[in-house]
């Protein structure tokens, strides 16, 4: 029995440390006074002054869509176009196919925002020409991303489609489909939980990006949920701190959307390999 | 010839046809789809490249249209051949990274070779016009006009009229020309002139930095602006001289130097405008043999290992030890606990990081608060490392923990029951059959986690921007990752030296590719083992 005393305290202390902080997130949210020196991790007193507050001085809803916008599009066409890139890696021998492999592997290994002043000059060239994908546009930033995730993903995927029997793809070769057939419905479906987990991930780094966004996301209708609310509290650190508790826990909530949308296909697809940052 | 021609490579045709017959064998629903799909992609990717091509055309960009045809190109023989060929499924992937991830850093490496950077952002030329310009003072009794900012096809015009002579002039960055048929309003500008569009004076606040800078240059100096109202003469007080490849005001000659890309005068001063210019591998070397890089470079390198270490390690023994605690037939509450530690997986990391770099607040952060002590966490070299490390484990545990919980699940009990009857304590049990198991299923997710949290850029520069600095020296922190480091050196306050970052970008580069490589090698390792 006493053991499971032992084993209570200490589930007991790992849980405050995880919950505290958002606890005090909330408590600032709800806080009436809504400023950083008055939050407590209890709140003095219940409100959505700080909500209202921040629906009404900020496009507060401009940045959520925005945000969600280009997260969903990124984790879906990365996903996407990994998955085909995965499929002519893991089905295919062609010339070539271990350097490629090998040369993924090696430029994914590159911090895409540190080439930030030539991804600067790419921009400010698209922008000339195709101001619908340059700077200050959702699209531009997608077509970014992707090009940033896409290595990872496709070894992600990679991995996941060589466990997927060959044999699969022959028995409907013999029933008389077509490769893109048995790609699409036998290889795509089996390879469900992988897909479903890269995306998550995808959607997940991709709402947090913070780097490039404040870069080439400036315009007042282009700017994401990082690059705007960090720039409530730039202004006003102290002042706005309710606002910004406010917009924290509203972000947590297409994050948490997507994780139960995708739960079901997730369970084997966790250990892939996976942070958070 | 064209006769004997024809009819020989008929039936070579008829070679491949006769294979595409082939696959008609398995006729299935794909014949006609694949044709018709074959139809809307050859449409798709015209339609695409006449798009893209239009613009260029137009700005008469010939080598970016080349490069739209040779793509286009390419996508047509891939995706119009009835072979089945990887190509179709590699292509969209490839061109991705091709411009967004190979193009910027080859870019990058070209960008090392160079002093590139504030003051040394274009060419001579560039640098001499804006030398001359910048030294345009007044001089007494110099021309003055009436200023009217207004643009044509979106770039600025000065109108500006000469009261005395009831003239009015347009001035771009090209010169000054006189225009007519202009009307005047009051005090003498110029209100309205064909072609042009005048500025509303909000709209020309608005544009304030760009009017101040404007100069249109004439014989010997330029006509700038001063206010929005008024614009003079001025005469350039620099002036450059071909013969000496010098730069003088009449007292004082400043030499151009080709390697350094500046004007220095006799006495070592340079003017602070220089050009671009290459620097061989002066960059990459300096990263390395530069007393005052190098010793930096080193510090944040170790630090920056140590950070990564620390997290993957501290991470994984939080989350582990969260799972085994959970992990046990009689407790209860599982479900209410791990649904509580797993919260902040969900919460956005760039939220919850400016969250807690505010806990962390001396005067009214919580964590002083709650503890009832005064100290300034994020002041002090340790207590800013433990902090941005604590941060890092309460943002990453959380999925360790989860990883963990499906492993011990699937460790079959047989094993741990073998082991008991073998006489096994709890803690050998744990230490022979659970641990190495449950590293194996970790192991990839370890990897990963060390090569992110190696350049965990938010991690350091959301909490601590990489402070708390000494000092005597503001470029390196103690929290400072080579990743923030190198940042500061592109974008700093201290002036951009994109040369020098670029080259410091590089190294983190070879070190983070060095480690996925390793990483790869041992997870593949591991998986061989299992």
């Amino acid at each position: 029995m006493r053991g499971m005393v032992v084993r209570h305290a200490a589930a007991i202390a790992v849980t405050a440390f995880a919950v505290l902080p958002i606890v005090f997130v909330l408590s600032a949210a709800l806080d009436p006074i809504g400023t950083l020196n008055s939050a407590t991790l209890v709140p003095r007193g219940a409100g959505l002054g700080n909500a209202v507050k921040l629906f009404t001085t900020t496009p507060f809803w401009t940045w959520y869509r925005n945000s969600v916008v280009v997260s969903a599009l990124t984790a879906v066409l990365s996903v996407a176009v990994a998955a085909l890139a995965a499929y002519a890696f893991s089905r295919f021998r062609f010339a070539g196919r271990r350097a490629g492999l090998a040369s993924l592997l090696v430029i994914q290994a590159f911090p895409q925002f540190l080439a930030i002043v030539p991804l600067y000059v790419i921009f400010s060239t698209i922008s000339d020409n195709w101001p619908e994908f340059g700077l200050n546009s959702v699209w531009g930033v997608v077509l970014l991303y992707i090009g940033g995730q896409v290595g990872v993903n496709t070894w992600l995927i990679k991995g996941f489609f060589d466990s997927i029997p060959r044999e699969l793809d022959d028995a409907m070769l013999i029933d008389g489909c077509s490769h893109t057939q048995a790609f699409r419905r036998v290889v795509l479906p089996l390879a469900a939980p992988v897909l479903a987990i890269s995306g998550l991930l995808v959607f997940i780094a991709t709402i947090n990006e913070f780097l490039i966004a404040s870069v080439f996301l400036t315009g007042d209708d282009a700017r994401t949920l990082a690059v705007g609310l960090f720039g409530l509290l730039a202004d006003q650190r102290n002042a706005n701190f309710g606002m910004f508790a406010v917009g924290t826990l509203l972000t947590a909530i297409p994050t948490v959307a997507v994780f139960q949308f995708l739960q079901r296909y997730i369970v084997h697809g966790l250990t892939a390999g996976a942070v958070k940052g | 010839m064209t006769v004997t021609h024809g009819p020989r490579s008929r039936p070579r045709r008829a070679v491949p046809s006769r294979e595409g017959a082939g696959r008609d064998r398995f006729p299935g629903p794909g014949s006609t789809a694949a044709t018709l799909g074959r139809v809307l992609a050859l449409g798709l990717i015209i339609g695409v490249a006449l798009w893209a091509a239009a613009p260029l055309v137009s700005a008469r960009q010939w080598i970016g249209v080349g490069i739209v045809a040779g793509v286009t190109a390419l996508a047509v023989y891939v995706y119009m051949s009835p072979r089945r060929l990887p190509a179709k499924y590699l292509l969209p992937a490839t061109l991705l990274l091709v411009a967004f991830q190979v193009f910027p850093v080859l870019y990058t490496m070209s960008l090392a070779l160079t002093n590139i950077g504030d003051g040394h952002l274009g060419t001579k030329q560039e640098a001499i016009a804006a030398i001359e310009a910048s030294s345009v003072r007044r001089e007494p009794g110099s021309a003055e006009y009436r200023l009217t900012v207004a643009e044509t096809d979106g770039s600025l015009v000065f109108l500006l009229a000469d009261p005395a002579r009831r003239r009015a002039y347009a001035g771009t960055e090209d010169g000054l020309r006189e225009i007519r048929g202009a009307s005047f309003g009051a005090g003498g500008r110029v209100t309205a002139a064909e072609g042009y569009t005048v500025l509303t004076p909000a709209q020309a606040a608005a544009r304030g930095e760009e009017v101040s800078s404007f100069a249109v240059p004439v014989d010997g100096g330029a006509i700038r602006a001063q206010g929005l109202t008024r614009a003079y003469e001025g005469r350039a007080t620099l002036g450059y001289d071909v013969g000496c490849d010098c730069v003088s005001d009449g007292t004082t000659t400043w030499r151009a130097d080709d390697e350094r890309g500046r004007f220095t005068a006799p006495d070592g001063t340079s003017l602070a405008q220089g050009w671009k210019v290459g620097v061989g591998w002066a960059n990459l070397t300096a990263a390395l043999t530069n007393p005052k890089i190098n010793t930096h470079f080193l510090g944040v390198f170790v630090w920056n290992l140590c950070y990564a270490i620390a997290v993957v390690g501290l991470t994984a023994a939080l989350g582990v030890a969260a799972a085994l605690v959970l992990h046990h037939p009689r407790m209860r509450g599982v479900r209410i606990y791990r649904t509580l530690v797993v919260l902040p997986y969900a919460m956005p990391a760039f939220a919850m990081l400016l969250v807690w770099r505010d806990m962390f607040n001396t005067d009214f952060g919580l964590v002083n608060r709650m503890l009832g002590v005064d100290v300034d966490w994020l002041g002090t070299p340790l207590t800013a490392r433990v902090s941005v490390l604590l941060v890092q484990v309460w943002l990453g545990f959380p999925y360790m923990f989860l990883v963990a919980t499906g492993a011990l699940q699937t460790i079959p009990a047989e094993y741990l029951e073998a082991a008991q009857v073998d006489g096994a304590t709890a803690w050998q049990r744990f230490r022979v059959v659970t641990l190495p198991l449950l590293l194996l299923a970790l192991a990839p997710l370890l990897v990963s986690s060390f090569a992110f949290n190696f350049n965990n850029f938010n991690g350091v520069f959301l909490v601590t921007a990489g402070g708390p600095f000494p000092s005597d020296n503001p470029t390196v922190g103690a929290t400072d990752l080579l990743i923030t480091y190198t940042f500061r050196l592109a974008f700093g306050e201290q002036g951009a030296q994109y040369g020098l970052a670029s080259a410091i970008s590089i190294y983190v580069y070879l070190i983070v590719a060095v480690i996925s490589i390793i990483g790869f090698r041992r997870t593949r390792a591991f998986k061989e083992v299992s």
